[in-house]
């Protein structure tokens, strides 16, 4: 009786010290955000007097900073937040689309030759860093852009393209690994039924992988809005269409220590990812542990 | 009868638009035509009236645009990055064959030796703390604390925050906020201290990541082990060394790799952070004013700032040299795992 007591004890002295540990660890990891929200409502010379108490914050301050980053010529937030937004949805359908369909491809000719080398080059392509192909990547798409007629570089549909072939490898990846679970009854069941091999495709199996192309897009989604590389080079720093990263990186450049404006547009780079993470936390944070595991 | 026509007809579209190009037209019409071209003849080969070949045609049709991009946009560039690394290459045009030039120039170069050395150290660096910081933030979250969610989802955020508004933001935190308690002296101001800032704000953005796999690698141990482990009187330091770490090996084999691919790529924390700049004041008897400069970071600069794409080029193949020995070695690493359980 007394020890059982003794080991209740432990354990809730326990608890309470692992929560306060949790607690200051939080409070750690998200000071610099604190900062970041504090400081968009102050002005330059409170934020260099005091940056972590809130003398000198207003709303009024928040809404000069606002307006003087929004309509800035360098940052113009709505275009670049509008160009990040279209880059990433087109860029996201389509490699869920064409990821979807040429897995399974692959996946319903796995015995085949062919099948089999294709899949080999996508998982190999996997351990390929992007500083190896940037520099080639950026004069072959000025050349094919030249011959073809339509611009590659500095346009969303040449960077939606080369999302689609660099997020291509990974996507395929895993619909295979996912398609392959799918008993092939499923289709015959289908032909069967007179079901073309498209419509088996759009009607039986596509529907089945929801749960799968929910975590490709989720993994992609992260790396293609917060991707800085591969934008800067294809569309310039000072480039006329910008995504949201090259803005910031354009904005912070030409405003050095101007840590009120900054501060504030890193408030606004930062506000629609977080904000979609609160509406969709487990499912971000499920994708990222599948595409972990299974990458 | 339509599809023969469609095939035909977008197929000489798509002749005529590229044949313009050789013909040096200006026209606008160029683009669509070819677009059009391209649309035509796959809607025509897709109604192409054979009930035999039907389903080998929609297999090529499904699987085309994908591998078309991905020809285009990495295995094309692959092939002529590691050609140009051979080459006097300017980004536009190549005139003669170096040979290996451009390999015996970077080695030659203090800088890029620089480089290599200190990436090498943030990455060792990275991998050990990364994985003890999420293993550590994972026996947190599952020891059964109230709010795990809230602290999970909040280790997490970071890695929501893409590296070049984060580096920002972390700029400021060194130079205005935790300059107060060094001396008035910023963390990012000396070589050093900067390489451990870069550190401490690569765990703070991958810390949270990693916690989720090991919270992911605990949660799957069977409850009846740690029962009988219980049982077996085993105190919890002996449950989480004989029990919980060797259960969980393949999850640290994956975080390993995971953290040590990730380290070696930064890019984007560097040059937002430092820029590279950090002066060294001797090494290989010379002065380095780039002591910040991750590798990634040095080809960008190479190539993009001092406009020396070949150069750029050589170090980006023999980056991709390291980076595939690493994967191969992490291949290895995991069959073997697999095959003594």
């Amino acid at each position: 009786m007394g020890e059982g007591r003794q080991v209740g004890k432990g354990t809730r002295v326990r608890a309470f010290i692992c929560t306060v540990i949790g607690v200051i660890i939080a409070l750690y990891v998200l000071f610099p955000f604190y900062l970041v929200v504090l400081n968009a409502f102050k002005n330059q010379a409170s934020i260099v007097a005091d940056p972590i108490s809130f003398v000198g914050a207003s709303f009024s301050q928040l809404k000069t900073n606002l307006s003087a980053v929004v309509n800035n010529q360098n940052f113009s937030f709505w275009y670049a937040f509008g160009t990040s937004a279209v880059i990433t949805v087109i860029s996201l359908v389509l490699l869920a689309l064409l990821g979807a369909m040429a897995a399974w491809v692959i996946s319903r000719n796995n015995k085949k030759k062919w099948a089999s080398a294709i899949y080999m080059v996508f998982i190999a392509s996997m351990i390929i860093p992007f500083q190896v192909v940037m520099l080639p990547l950026i004069s072959t798409f000025r050349d094919v852009g030249k011959f073809v007629g339509i611009s590659m570089l500095q346009s969303v549909p040449g960077i939606v393209f080369a999302y689609c072939g660099f997020g291509g490898a990974m996507t395929v990846f895993i619909l295979t690994g996912f398609i392959k679970g799918i008993p092939y009854d499923l289709e015959e069941a289908a032909a069967i039924d007179g079901c073309s091999p498209e419509g088996t495709f759009f009607k039986v199996i596509l529907p089945l992988l929801t749960p799968v192309i929910t975590t490709v897009t989720i993994l992609n989604g992260m790396w293609i809005w917060n991707d800085y590389l591969l934008p800067s080079l294809m569309l310039g720093q000072n480039g006329k269409v910008k995504t949201l990263p090259v803005a910031v990186q354009a904005f912070v450049g030409s405003y050095v220590k101007q840590w009120d404006l900054i501060l504030t547009a890193a408030l606004l780079a930062i506000l629609p990812m977080i904000i979609v993470f609160l509406v969709a936390q487990k499912q971000i944070m499920s994708g990222m542990i599948e595409g972990a595991v299974k990458g | 009868m339509l599809s023969p026509i469609l095939m035909i007809g977008g197929a000489l579209l798509l002749i005529i638009s590229l044949a313009m190009d050789i013909g040096k037209s200006q026209s606008t019409a160029r683009g669509p035509m070819l677009v059009v071209g391209i649309i035509a003849f796959f809607v025509g080969l897709y109604l192409f009236p054979t009930l035999k070949h039907h389903r080998k045609i929609v297999y090529f049709i499904f699987l085309f645009p994908l591998l078309f991009t991905f020809a285009v946009t990495v295995i094309i560039p692959l092939v002529l990055g590691i050609c140009y690394s051979f080459t006097d290459w300017t980004g536009i045009r190549f005139e003669q064959v170096v040979g290996l030039k451009n390999y015996t120039t970077m080695f030659k170069d203090p800088a890029f030796i620089w480089s290599i050395v200190i990436t090498f150290i943030f990455v060792v660096l990275n991998m050990i703390l990364i994985n003890l910081v999420g293993f550590l933030l994972a026996l947190l979250c599952t020891s059964g604390i109230k709010g795990d969610g809230f602290f999970r989802a909040s280790y997490f955020l970071p890695n929501l925050i893409g590296g070049i508004v984060l580096g920002y933001i972390w700029q400021f935190v060194f130079s205005n906020v935790i300059i107060g308690l060094t001396n008035n002296i910023s963390l990012l101001a000396q070589t050093k201290t900067a390489l451990f800032a870069i550190v401490l704000v690569y765990i703070w953005q991958y810390g949270g990541y990693i916690m989720l796999i090991y919270i992911t690698g605990l949660t799957q141990i069977p409850g009846d082990v740690l029962e009988a482990a219980r049982i077996d009187g085993a105190t919890p330091a002996q449950t989480l060394f004989h029990v919980k770490i060797p259960m969980i090996a393949s999850t640290i084999t994956i975080c390993t790799f995971l953290t040590l691919t990730s380290a070696f790529k930064q890019f984007d924390v560097n040059m937002a952070l430092t820029n590279g700049a950090g002066s060294v004041a001797d090494f290989m008897g010379n002065y380095l004013s780039n002591g910040t400069q991750m590798l990634a970071l040095n080809i960008y600069n190479t190539a993009i700032s001092k406009n020396n794409y070949a150069l750029g080029q050589a170090k980006a193949v023999f980056f991709f040299i390291i980076l595939a020995i690493v994967s191969l070695i992490q291949v290895r690493v995991s069959n073997k795992k697999e095959v003594e359980l």
